[in-house]
């Protein structure tokens, strides 16, 4: 492969990709030379001795059922432990906001950047993508950090990685997508952390949350679920990360997917003890919109009267 | 001897006589020429994306244009070629003279199956090459439902009714392998070959229904703004996927499960030896066929799919592996004190057992959740699904071709002209797909109509390969069609084989045999007795 190693996991990955590679390699040769030895020696009419010709072996052929059952759930074990650690962002990663569309990559950074087909992170600290689709399915891929998630329109999915060297690197979309799939790149830019802050200060924008706050305001959320307000409506400080009872008995942790689905389609999940008045907003708010929405809700717990410190 | 009847190729001559056969050696040629011609479509699409993909730019076609040309190629050669290649010809023509049966158990159904491939086949050709598709031959919702603006709708039309053929190939030859078998033809005797269009046809018979109802479901989204697979409309696109690969990963096995059963008689045949291992063959065939619906989910590891999901699958695709591999050891151990010639059909049984062996050793990367996130829709699954069913199943089915041609047309054809043309194949395909493993890994997407010019070399490589690939498959073609007229008289029996096929006469009569066949107690493979 030439393909550099630029996040903490690809070393990793390539090392259980080598160790295939060789195990395949001893295979082929090892059956390519038995088939040419047993070829020559065995070819018609060749003096070689064909006494005892019995063609059953069953240690024979346990041994090799067994011996690549057992290889084989070695390299399960040793790869569904790296895949583990790909699906489980550290506690500490830096969120970013990607929505794709026919045919471009759209990046929302907390703070308020935008940002189309690049994506600027800083080197030596993971970094969580949550993405979505306005359409189609597309998927997001760096080959360089050997990390690939497709991107749904109706729900919210993840990656992370923790770039290691600064450097521009190839973003893909691997998920067809329709006509213009193969145009659907761009980068991402990985920069010293010097470099990242002063490119996060000249293109410095109102917030997510803020933006969110004023959509609060703009689209008559507040007008239900504040304090004082005439229509019963689930107070919603610091509604992100909580478990929310449901009227049909479950219990639902309020995470990034929970509270999109309540502004886009609030009949899925009815809060116990209201009753289902809310409108949906869908069509009305962008993929953006939404997750500005949402930055503003989970700052709003941030910010709420909180006595106990927190636990990440 | 007594009165020996014409060779069914003798019986009624006017093309009436071919269209209304219920003689299921007839239909099996039928269908060859059928297959053939869908081959040769694909196959020309296939040139038109290798041509295409030499430059980075997409200075050929349009994107449109060459997003319906993969779809185009993608479901001839999976739909119309692949899955009936070998039960519909081979399977057809043998099965029954294996068992030393008269016909199949429905000849009528065994014709209907033909005229519904027909009818399928030709009205999604006409869809595709007047209108064209660009979803892809996976048809990913919610593209193919409500953003792709091509004809959905008719081609997976299509496609729905070609599976009604399937559906009914497998159900005549499960009935014709369980009441059909000769005197003496117990089910450990049967030829693996036999095994393997059992497997196959439990297979088509228990996935195909999931494909019709996918499509269909397909049909009713984009017709009738039915929510099932479209977000808008409260649907879940990842429905889409698993059903469909509930369906098309068992259509994996049935493309290879036949070249299996292929493969396992054209070995002990020019190595005049008993299979290695029968008993092991038989249960690997089954166990492949039954763990084949349970694997589908590694199509979907980074498809947002349950992370825990994704590990049961994995753990379910490498136990998947175990038997194939039991099955190239038994192969190999075949040939062991046997006496070996290597004729044409030999080379391609051991080009499809190395070829074979590539496409699985490299499923196990796939398999392993954690390379495949960065290897999926990459050009390494392009390379890994291309060993399996153009260096398996393709190879398998030519080998197959040749080895009972004698059989089939009462010719012999030209064996140095065989030799070469399968050397060549080896190599021409191995250039051809080896480089897209090495594109793979260096992250080129699939799918991608231009690329970045890094990916070239490798590019150039493989459509060089394509080139070679394209003349080895003309090659038979040829030679195969001269021989009809000009080759040597077959003799009945022209390998010194040991299947009940072997006893009657090239071509056979109508019926089959004129006699009873003679099962030998150390059936299939009695080679160590001549």
């Amino acid at each position: 492969m030439t393909l550099p190693q630029a996040s903490s996991e690809a070393a990793r990955i390539d090392t259980l990709f080598y160790f295939m590679l060789a195990l395949s390699t001893v295979v082929c040769v090892g059956v390519l030379i038995a088939i040419v030895w047993l070829g020559i020696k065995y070819r018609r009419g060749s003096p070689a001795d064909r006494g005892g010709r019995e063609q059953r072996d069953l240690g024979l052929e346990a041994a090799w059922t067994l011996i690549p059952l057992l290889l084989f759930i070695a390299i399960f074990v040793w790869s569904v432990k790296l895949w583990a650690e790909l699906r489980t962002p550290p506690a500490q990663a830096q969120t970013i906001y990607v929505v794709a569309r026919q045919w471009m990559w759209k990046v929302q950074h907390v703070n308020g950047q935008r940002e189309i087909n690049t994506l600027h992170v800083p080197l030596g600290r993971p970094i969580q993508l949550v993405m979505t689709s306005q359409d189609v399915i597309h998927s997001f891929y760096v080959p360089a950090f050997r990390v690939k998630q497709d991107v749904l329109p109706d729900r919210y999915t993840s990656l992370w990685f923790s770039p290691t060297r600064a450097g521009e690197y190839e973003l893909f979309c691997a998920e067809y997508c329709g006509t213009e799939h193969s145009h659907m790149h761009g980068r991402v830019v990985v920069q010293t952390p010097a470099a990242y802050a002063d490119w996060l200060q000249s293109h410095a924008r109102q917030g997510m949350a803020a933006q969110g706050a004023a959509l609060y305001r703009a689209m008559g959320c507040s007008g239900c679920h504040e304090d004082g307000a005439s229509v019963r409506a689930p107070d919603l400080r610091g509604i992100a990360g909580r478990s929310v009872a449901l009227a049909d008995g479950s219990i639902q942790v309020a995470d990034d997917g929970y509270l999109r689905d309540a502004i886009l389609l609030p009949r899925k999940h009815i809060v116990a003890g209201y009753q289902p008045i809310m409108p949906s907003y869908q069509g009305r708010l962008d993929p953006e919109d939404v997750l500005a929405l949402i930055a503003y809700l989970k700052q709003s717990g941030d910010a709420a009267a909180d006595p106990e410190p927190r636990n990440p | 001897m007594s009165q020996t009847p014409p060779s069914y190729l003798q019986e009624g001559q006017r093309l009436r006589d071919w269209l209304v056969t219920r003689d299921h050696k007839r239909i099996a040629i039928l269908y060859a020429v059928a297959i053939t011609g869908f081959f040769i479509l694909g196959g020309i699409a296939a040139m038109l994306i290798r041509l295409e993909l030499i430059t980075p730019r997409g200075d050929l076609m349009s994107a449109q244009l060459y997003n319906k040309t993969f779809t185009f190629h993608g479901v001839v050669m999976v739909w119309f070629f692949l899955i009936p290649s070998i039960p519909n010809t081979l399977g057809n023509f043998l099965l029954p003279l294996m068992i030393g049966a008269r016909d199949v158990a429905f000849p009528r159904l065994n014709l209907a199956s033909w005229y519904i491939y027909m009818g399928g086949g030709v009205f999604t050709l006409v869809c595709l090459v007047a209108g064209g598709v660009d979803t892809g031959w996976t048809f990913y919702t919610p593209f193919s439902t409500m953003f792709s603006n091509t004809h959905v709708i008719l081609v997976a039309s299509g496609v729905f009714v070609v599976g009604f053929s399937s559906i009914l190939t497998g159900i005549n030859f499960i009935a014709t392998i369980h009441t059909m078998r000769v005197r003496g033809m117990t089910w450990f005797r049967l030829p693996l070959f036999v095994w393997s269009m059992y497997g196959v046809s439990l297979v088509m018979v228990l996935a195909t229904p999931v494909l019709a109802m996918t499509l269909a479901l397909i049909m009713l989204e984009r017709l009738a703004g039915v929510g099932i697979f479209d977000p808008a409309l409260g649907g879940d696109p990842l429905l889409f996927q698993h059903l469909f690969w509930f369906y098309s990963h068992p259509a994996v096995y049935i493309m290879i499960l036949p070249s299996m059963g292929v493969v396992s008689e054209l070995i002990t045949a020019s190595a005049r030896r008993r299979i290695f291992g029968y008993r092991f063959m038989v249960y690997s065939i089954l166990g492949i066929a039954v763990l084949g619906f349970f694997v589908w989910g590694h199509h979907m590891f980074v498809s947002g799919q349950s992370m825990y999901a994704s590990m049961l699958f994995s753990i379910l695709s490498f136990i998947i592996a175990v038997p194939s591999a039991v099955k190239v050891f038994n192969w190999v151990a075949t040939l062991h004190k046997g006496q070996i010639v290597f004729d044409a059909a030999m080379i391609y049984a051991l080009g499809f057992v190395g070829l074979f062996m590539l496409g699985g050793l490299t499923g196990l990367f796939l398999a392993a959740t954690a390379l495949d996130v960065s290897l999926t829709d990459t050009y390494f699954v392009v390379a890994h699904f291309h060993y399996i069913m153009v260096g398996g199943a393709v190879m398998a089915y030519l080998g197959g071709i040749h080895f009972w041609w004698p059989k089939v047309t009462g010719r012999m054809y030209p064996e140095i002209w065989a030799r070469i043309a399968a050397a060549m194949m080896f190599f021409g395909f191995n250039l051809t797909f080896f480089p897209q493993f090495l594109l793979g890994a260096d992250g080129m997407p699939r799918r991608y109509h231009e690329y970045p010019d890094r990916f070239q070399l490798l590019n150039v490589l493989s459509s060089a390969g394509a080139s070679i690939l394209a003349v080895a498959y003309a090659l038979p073609l040829c030679y195969l069609l001269w021989s009809l007229r000009h080759g040597a008289p077959a003799p009945d029996n022209p390998w010194e084989a040991r299947g009940l096929e072997w006893q009657t006469r090239s071509p056979p009569p109508k019926h089959n045999f004129v006699e009873p066949p003679q099962v030998d107690r150390d059936s299939p493979y009695a080679y160590e007795d001549a």
